[in-house]
């Protein structure tokens, strides 16, 4: 599954670069992007395990940037 | 700026303020003299310059604390917390000068450039959405007989909505009633409004701007134009360059690699007894300072999106920054001959008529004898016949298929055709010089004339292939499905340097085949573009590098295939889109390799002891904030 999610205040555009990189890290993400100029993410990954998905790309995104918020 | 930067601003403002007082009042005041000692002289500086260093620093302090808890060495924060720390010890070295102004001056100019950064991001994100304001908030539909105002997705396929004067058209549709001039700029960058009237298509995105108009949507919100466009736009910055690639992946090792520098830097030196800890501790921090890779990390994405951004105000849709950088490469531009160069519509070039006959009498019975028929080539045939069709004069009319009409018009037996119809009938006839379909025509077996049938070719079609070798293309091929003398003719109308004529569909996929073994041929990096009505030549545009699609207006198949999207059907966008593409790189290569140049630059001087952390804070800050300035250049498509 695709989806977009629309990121809230993403200041840096080298923390949205090591972002992507650890989400890409995550198990069962098949691909992700992270524009900083869009301040979107959009992921593909797994259908069924999705949300917990979702939970680790949120705590692997606090570690590098905690004042970001992932709109989901 | 947000009330966030507001706040910003204003920290940043008294803490320079500070720091200015209190570095004058340093350099002024004779404290050592008041206190009595040096020594306590130089703390009271110490105390005096952590003010505003904790002012205007101490959230990126707690930044780099918090990220160092979560195991970010090698944030930004952290390292520039580090420098300027390390400055303000280095009173702990009795035998150094002290450094803490420089300490406290690199953190208020590292939060001069963050602000500024921040600031113009923030500019330019906003700037193309205000590009991409073209989203109709509301549809005015007619409800028990008063008009009100929806959200468009709940528009059915088939409802009527009204478009008043001054607004958007929310959903592609077809005009019932009213007369209007659309502006489309905002669609197709042309300036020139276009009229409509009851029976036209419209799209949605375009102003209506002088009368009342009354559309039956054709197609639901989110599959109308607008929605398609704003979504490829978005999505465009999914699909990175290499450039971006590689910028990434160069942050990825520069700043571990400095940082490590800076380490060894500090300390191998003095163990090896070749001077003070002190200097080469300064000369580490100084490392410190320069270890952040923003001014690429941000000013390339910025200069793509820029790019594309300022390509889709002229009505050029790009999908992605990769196509962006493809386009740029590109030394051989293909095209389609039907509904690219060519208008794809056949229309009545010449009737040459025999000695003794009127030419509008060849016209007329030719039109009559195909009264009844809508093959294109009978729809030209009276379109270009100024009379009226009298139905009634024409009996028995047949088609004869693959060779052309007959029929009686006033009891006079016409027949319309090829050379086939004419030889099957015995008529003798001549041919034309003229390349196209020629229509013979004759009357109760006697050879009246005929009349010559062609694609038109567009008007900016030759223009356009000039701009495209103006900018540095070096081979322009034409492939058709036509026969090779139409192709020559319009080859030759156009000049293409190449065309390759009768080819089936998936003849034209290897024929671009060949032709981009070609291009690689001859530079490794030289890239083919296809360009097409994106119709029935989805194969190819997809096998290209880059695969163009013209006038895709509500063409759904346009918009998926292509990589590139015109608005609208002229060729001359094309030559524009590369010139963008070309500008966008030239500025991503000057940003890359200014901001690598000069921090290379810094980190020797500052290995050898010659570069002070006044010139680092310029190469980290001052850097990006050039990079970034240069970056918003891509913007400006005005000259194009």
């Amino acid at each position: 599954m695709r989806k977009v999610f629309k990121l809230q205040d993403l200041d840096c555009a080298n923390c949205a670069a090591k972002m992507e990189a650890a989400i890409n890290k995550i198990d069962g993400v098949e691909k992700a992007t992270m524009s900083f100029m869009t301040q979107k993410l959009t992921i593909v990954a797994d259908d069924a395990r999705f949300d917990a998905i979702m939970d680790e790309v949120e705590r692997a995104c606090a570690k590098v940037e905690p004042d970001m918020e992932i709109l989901r | 700026m947000n009330k966030k930067q507001k706040r910003w601003r204003n920290r940043i403002v008294f803490a320079l303020v500070l720091f200015a007082a209190v570095y004058a009042a340093v350099e002024l005041l004779p404290l050592s003299a008041w206190l009595g000692s040096e020594h306590a002289a130089l703390w009271l500086e110490f105390a005096l310059f952590l003010v505003p260093y904790l002012i205007a620093g101490y959230d990126v302090l707690l930044k780099a604390a918090r990220n160092i808890g979560h195991g970010q060495v090698f944030d930004e924060n952290f390292l520039m917390g580090i420098a300027t720390i390390g400055a303000f010890a280095m009173i702990l070295f009795p035998d150094a000068d002290p450094h803490m102004a420089e300490g406290a001056a690199v953190m208020l100019f590292y939060q001069v450039g963050e602000l500024f950064q921040s600031y113009a991001v923030g500019k330019s994100r906003q700037s193309i959405a205000d590009m991409m304001d073209i989203a109709p908030d509301y549809a005015n539909v007619m409800r028990n007989g008063e008009l009100e105002e929806v959200d468009p997705d709940d528009v059915q396929v088939g409802d009527e909505i009204v478009v008043k004067p001054g607004e958007r058209v929310p959903i592609d549709g077809i005009v019932v009633a009213g007369i209007s001039q659309l502006d489309t700029a905002a669609l197709t960058g042309e300036s020139v409004p276009r009229h409509v009237e009851a029976g036209a298509e419209v799209i949605s995105g375009c102003i209506n701007m002088t009368g009342v108009l009354t559309v039956r949507t054709t197609k639901p919100f989110g599959e109308s134009t607008v929605s398609r466009i704003l979504e490829l736009v978005e999505n465009a910055a999914e699909k990175k360059a290499r450039t971006e690639s590689f910028i990434t992946r160069f942050a990825r090792y520069y700043t571990p690699i400095v940082t490590g520098a800076a380490l060894a830097l500090a300390v191998i030196p003095p163990l090896l007894g070749m001077g003070p800890w002190s200097d080469w501790i300064l000369r580490g921090l100084t490392f410190l300072v320069v270890s952040c890779p923003c001014a690429l990390v941000i000013s390339v994405p910025l200069s793509f999106f820029g790019g594309i951004g300022g390509a889709s105000r002229l009505g050029i849709l790009v999908k992605g920054s990769n196509y962006l950088e493809t386009l740029a490469q590109v030394e051989t531009v293909v095209f389609d001959k039907t509904g690219t160069l060519t208008n794809g519509t056949f229309s009545v070039v010449a009737v040459h008529a025999e000695a003794h006959v009127d030419p509008e009498l060849v016209l007329s019975f030719a039109a009559h004898a195909e009264a009844y028929s809508d093959h294109p080539i009978a729809l030209s045939v009276k379109e270009a016949y100024r009379g009226n069709i009298e139905q009634a004069r024409v009996r028995e009319a047949r088609e004869e298929s693959g060779h052309g009409v007959s029929a009686l018009v006033d009891e006079r037996a016409v027949l319309v055709g090829n050379d086939k119809l004419m030889r099957a009938h015995g008529v003798a006839f001549h041919d034309c010089e003229l390349a196209g379909t020629i229509l013979h025509v004759s009357l109760d077996g006697e050879y009246l004339g005929h009349i010559a049938i062609a694609d038109v070719v567009k008007d900016d079609a030759e223009a356009a292939l000039r701009a495209l070798r103006e900018t540095g293309v070096r081979t322009t091929v034409m492939l058709t499905g036509d026969r090779a003398e139409v192709a020559a003719a319009v080859a030759k109308a156009v000049g293409v340097d190449e065309f390759r004529a009768q080819l089936l569909p998936q003849d034209k996929v290897a024929e671009v085949e060949a032709l981009m073994a070609q291009t690689v041929q001859r530079s490794t990096k030289a890239k083919l573009a296809f360009v097409g009505d994106g119709i029935n030549d989805a194969p190819v545009l997809t096998r290209a590098d880059v695969g163009i699609a013209m006038g895709a207006m509500g063409s759904d198949a346009a918009i998926e295939a292509a990589d590139v999207v015109l608005m609208d059907d002229k060729p001359s966008n094309i030559a524009k889109a590369i010139r963008i593409a070309r500008k966008t790189m030239r500025i991503v290569w000057q940003n890359i390799v200014f901001a690598i140049g000069v921090k290379v630059v810094i980190l020797v001087l500052a290995a050898v002891g010659l570069a002070n952390m006044w010139l680092a804070v310029f190469g980290d800050v001052g850097v990006a904030v050039l990079a970034i300035l240069n970056a918003m250049r891509c913007m400006n498509v005005k000259n194009f």
